[in-house]
């Protein structure tokens, strides 16, 4: 018998207790490097998410006429157009931001996340599930990428979204910003942190 | 010009290593690094793969899609370069399914000690990175043959010891949670420290 999925929780539970990142351990590559800064991680979210749920609701779409042994560079064609819509509209739009995210946002084509939803999901679900199931991930990948965003530059420079948030006389009274957490290791320490953390708190269930 | 391959090299290895410092192929190096003969395997692919498809990108890109690339066929305006995702990765997938076919043909031992990790090569983020790095740093022919080899050699240094810390953590008693993919994390993290020390070295 079929396992029936309701919308709300194709939606919620990549968010929690299915989130790509921490439990599925996918997509983790691009996650780390565009985190030094709220506005970058901001953007990289969005970005992935309109490319997964578009590219899961076209892939759903067709999956009744893609050939089996040929899926994965029909998959892959799909998800380059979307990558190369976003990229496009970056480059017109925010041009600082695409410029810094540089590379990783054509890196989203060979993110496991949306190869890996394609597969395990839009491959044997309808359209509207699958599209819903791609903004679910999205979220879930969103909201790791600013929390561990939200830890760097609050730490790391004491700035969020670019504005100074820790106040002067703290700095005035011997508080240094960590310069260790705008590096790369201090991205690897807090996700193992983040894993943790979850795999704590969902003790028992 | 020699100093500057040189550089390019050593910094492609250590300071600039593709893993530690660009987070690229975390996936492949999560799940494979729990077993040291898998990821010897997959570091040879990998370092394999990538000294093939970067110049062979180099020269896809400085040829055809680059704006006024296309010269020689009579557009000078014509700039592809939107395209350049696409074809890099068709390119990946084509060569990975031709390195396959060739390995298979004349070795058979190498077949069965590459052969599984191949495919998983074609979705690899390092791979199409490199070649995104390449263009990005308008690389030379030259530097990008070396920046690619310089950047497998990285990726299966990492990928090796950190199975050989891994085979030693089994014996280790994590606090409840940690264990497998967190304490992975984390220790990626200081190894990425070490290899950041070799930063600023230049010949």
């Amino acid at each position: 018998m079929k396992k029936k999925n309701s919308a709300l929780a194709v939606f919620l539970q990549p968010i929690w207790s299915e989130n790509p990142i921490n439990i599925q351990m996918l997509g983790i590559c691009s996650a780390l490097a565009v985190t030094v800064q709220l506005k970058t991680a901001f953007v990289m979210a969005l970005s992935m998410t309109f490319v997964l749920s578009c590219s899961s609701f076209i892939i759903s779409l067709l999956r009744k006429q893609i050939p089996k042994n040929i899926r994965i560079i029909v998959e892959l064609s799909v998800i380059s157009t979307f990558v190369i819509l976003t990229d496009e509209f970056l480059r017109a739009f925010l041009y600082d931001i695409s410029k810094q995210l540089s590379v990783f946002v054509g890196l989203i084509i060979t993110n496991c996340i949306v190869m890996g939803r394609a597969e395990s999901f839009a491959l044997s679900n309808p359209p509207h599930l699958s599209f819903i199931d791609g903004l679910g991930n999205g979220a879930g990948y969103g909201s790791v990428l600013i929390l561990v965003a939200f830890l760097r530059e609050l730490l790391g420079a004491g700035k969020l979204f670019g504005i100074q948030v820790v106040p002067d006389f703290v700095y005035s009274s011997g508080y240094e910003n960590s310069g260790f957490m705008l590096l790369a290791p201090a991205a690897f320490i807090i996700i193992g942190m983040l894993v943790w953390l979850q795999k704590v708190l969902t003790k028992g269930k | 010009m020699p100093g500057d391959l040189i550089s390019i090299f050593l910094n492609s290895v250590f300071a600039g290593n593709i893993l530690l410092a660009y987070f690229l192929g975390m996936c492949s190096f999560v799940a494979v690094s729990k077993n040291i003969n898998t990821a010897i395997g997959l570091g040879f692919a990998v370092v394999f793969v990538l000294s093939v498809t970067t110049p062979l990108n180099w020269l896809i890109y400085h040829y055809l899609l680059a704006p006024g690339a296309l010269l020689w066929l009579g557009f000078p305006n014509l700039d592809l370069s939107f395209l350049k995702f696409i074809m890099f990765i068709a390119v990946i997938a084509a060569m990975v399914q031709a390195i396959e076919m060739v390995i298979d043909r004349f070795s058979a031992a190498l077949y069965a000690g590459l052969g599984v990790f191949l495919p998983l090569i074609a979705v690899n983020c390092a791979i199409l990175g490199v070649s995104l790095f390449m263009v990005e740093r308008n690389y030379t022919f030259l530097e990008s043959l070396i920046y690619g080899f310089g950047s497998g050699l990285g990726w299966m240094m990492a990928i090796i010891s950190m199975a050989a810390i891994r085979i030693k953590l089994k014996y280790a008693n994590p606090p409840y949670g940690l264990e497998g993919y967190g304490l992975t994390m984390i220790v990626t993290g200081l190894m990425a420290m070490a290899f950041m020390l070799f930063s600023g070295m230049t010949v």
